[in-house]
């Protein structure tokens, strides 16, 4: 069984935000009001977190592209009075809409704050509606979400293999963010399969976790800056 | 037992069952009016979702949640109180232990209904028991509060039983069938008393392990995340003793009113708030031991994650709700109750309002700021709550003041066959009792001062 895992090249990120378009729209994520933006009510499964280190003169900013971080060990999956949130057998963290009461447990127990809450019933702009991604759910009001990796996008791939009559191949599948990062950032692959270039990178002595003292094992590796 | 006295003595016990006034009414309608507009905003936020609340990202507990800790706190006024009290065979509980139970299980449905009221999904409630999953601290809540509601009210209507006799044979009408069926054939024989006192004194024991468990399993919600300043193991014990705290404080309050409202100035005398003065001035003590050991060892420990939050509460955003909380948890009940000539009834009555409003914004001290503060640096949270959040909690007050005034409108809110027990047997029993503290065997003592049986 594939173990799906992302490196994300810091050195490379210019945190121009194409990747957390791309996911907005591959996700059928809806477009909140400016003032319910204003009010920390986005739902953007992936996001650009600016940190800024130091004080000036010396004043340093990252930009850190922040998915899931489909950890081996989530918190957010032990909290879960219903078993609504869960990691499958290749390692992604998924959420089941019609399961999920709401509770938001698991929002609060993610110390990366990947989850996000349905305040409303989702919008969009006619426009916008009527170009749906047909291959994911929308979400209905009252239920948490969160970046599934673009799991649908791998249910295709292994159709698509499966009628071709072969293996998964490196490649075959990619979520969006990768996909679309236009200085090649994001690598996607199979972090158990020693031959990918993601478990290669991986190796890299500049290879790092957030919060990896926390214990929690992201699938999402940094590679930190100067390499 | 049913001679002349008896029929006429406790008479005022008796007097809210069997009258009502204007008074009562009007507060009613004012209580329902209020009901009628928390519900009002209860159909608003189903209709339009939790966006109606002042809840965001990071931000996503407030209101509800504070007082889902906030009301099941409440409920350890009762139950616990009158066990102790009831074990440690203390006297002075006679009149005040069947106001107390009330509370607990009255005040108990609120705290459920708040944590309804806080799902993104209320109509898949069910599914916390069709999908359990026994990992997360939630399911240990609902199977705790659960055990917690059943028990303490079999505890509350066991004792009830005698009384509810009492009133089969005194009123008429529709009542009478109720009572005769609640009752459960009540005949007042030495054999019924006798096994009414063993399954009082069995759920005495079995409650307070049940009531320190719920409020134990309460704190773990939050204990048991990764977050700063919530993963804590002091905070099952410091619940508990917050909920105790809060639970004398508002028995204070309700006999308070009760003695006002129903002219129990006999029944509720200065000496019983007295006791309970003292009893919510070692909780004050308490409290602080455990705040004060709490933020010193955050403070100390010095990590950065831990410090932001800390820091939110001592001199940032939350700082005026954390001091208000020291102020009203700590300070003033401490001046009242310290010093003898203010514990008076006014001055633990003061106390106690005090004591409640501030372990209010201790719930709120510990669930919105480690929100606000998580540790990936993205923008922190804002929390405004809106109408609605006011408007269901307003509501959640006023229909538990309801539902414990209609209880006093068809239970004696003193137990009245407690009160006539002690009456006939307790001076008494608790005489004997005091010679076996003594030195010396029960029997030499008496005949040593000249006493013959």
């Amino acid at each position: 069984m594939p173990q799906w895992g992302m490196i994300i090249n810091l050195d490379k990120c210019t945190g121009c935000q194409a990747c957390v378009v791309a996911c907005q729209i591959e996700n059928n994520n809806p477009i909140p009001r400016p003032e319910e933006v204003a009010y920390g009510r986005t739902i953007s499964w992936m996001e650009i977190i600016p940190v800024i280190e130091g004080e000036y003169p010396r004043v340093k900013t990252r930009f850190i592209p922040r998915p899931c971080m489909q950890c081996d060990n989530p918190p957010c999956i032990k909290v879960c009075p219903t078993g609504a949130t869960y990691e499958n057998k290749e390692g992604i963290v998924t959420q089941i809409y019609a399961r999920c009461i709401g509770c938001r447990y698991c929002a609060n127990n993610c110390p990366y704050g990947v989850k996000y809450f349905n305040w409303y019933k989702p919008e969009w702009p006619k426009e916008i509606k009527e170009s749906l991604n047909p291959d994911v759910p929308i979400r209905p009001k009252g239920v948490i979400e969160k970046c599934t990796f673009c799991n649908h996008r791998l249910q295709k791939a292994k159709e698509k293999a499966k009628a071709e009559g072969r293996e998964l191949a490196e490649g075959d599948y990619v979520p969006a963010c990768v996909e679309v990062c236009p200085s090649k950032a994001m690598y996607f692959g199979d972090l158990d399969d020693t031959n990918s270039q993601v478990s290669k990178l991986a190796e890299s002595r500049r290879a790092f976790r957030l919060l990896e003292e926390l214990g929690t094992k992201p699938r999402v590796i940094y590679l930190s800056e100067g390499g | 037992m049913h001679d002349e006295k008896a029929n006429t003595e406790d008479t005022i016990l008796f007097q809210p069952i069997v009258q009502t006034g204007k008074r009562f009414y009007i507060t009613a309608m004012v209580l329902l009016l209020i009901i009628i507009w928390a519900f009002y905003a209860w159909i608003y936020q189903l209709r339009y979702g939790l966006g109606v609340t002042g809840l965001n990202r990071p931000v996503f507990w407030g209101f509800y949640i504070i007082n889902f800790v906030f009301f099941i706190g409440i409920s350890h006024a009762g139950t616990l109180i009158s066990a102790i009290l009831r074990l440690a065979l203390a006297e002075w509980r006679r009149s005040i232990t069947r106001a107390a139970e009330a509370i607990t299980v009255l005040v108990l449905f609120f705290g459920v209904a708040n944590v309804l009221l806080d799902l993104g999904r209320p109509d898949r409630a069910l599914f916390v028991i069709k999908h359990a999953n026994f990992r997360s601290p939630l399911l240990w809540d609902v199977t705790s509060i659960t055990t917690y509601l059943t028990a303490s009210s079999i505890y509350l209507y066991l004792p009830l039983i005698p009384d509810i006799a009492l009133l089969r044979d005194r009123v008429s009408g529709w009542r009478r069938g109720l009572y005769r069926t609640l009752a459960l054939g009540w005949r007042d024989t030495e054999k019924q008393k006798k096994r009414l006192n063993r399954a009082i004194a069995v759920m005495a024991v079995l409650v307070i392990p049940i009531a320190v468990s719920v409020h134990t399993v309460v704190s773990w919600v939050f204990a048991m995340t990764i977050q700063p300043m919530w993963h804590s193991t002091i905070f099952g014990p410091y619940f508990v003793i917050g909920a105790i705290f809060s639970g004398i404080a508002s028995i204070i309050i309700a006999m308070a009113i009760l003695r006002r409202v129903y002219h129990l100035e006999d029944y509720l005398k200065p000496i019983h708030f007295n006791n309970l003065g003292l009893l919510l001035l070692v909780m004050t003590l308490l409290w602080f031991y455990f705040t004060f050991g709490e933020f010193l060892t955050t403070y100390y420990g010095a990590e950065p994650t831990h410090l932001s939050v800390f820091y939110s509460k001592i001199s940032g955003r939350y700082s005026v709700e954390f001091w208000a909380m020291v102020l009203f948890c700590f300070v003033i009940p401490l001046i009242i109750l310290s010093i003898q000539r203010t514990r008076t009834i006014t001055g633990t009555v003061i106390a106690s309002a005090s004591v409640v409003i501030g372990m209010w914004l201790e719930r709120f001290a510990i669930v919105v700021p480690t929100l606000s503060n998580p540790r990936l640096p993205y923008e922190r949270g804002l929390y405004h709550p809106t109408w609605v959040e006011w408007s269901l909690m307003a509501g959640c007050f006023a229909a538990f003041f309801l539902v414990y005034m209609i209880f006093t409108k068809f239970f004696p809110i003193v137990s009245i066959w407690e009160i006539r027990e002690g009456r006939e047997s307790a001076l008494k029993e608790a005489e004997k009792r005091i010679k076996t503290y003594l030195p010396g065997k029960v029997a030499e003592i008496e005949t040593a001062r000249g006493e013959t049986k």
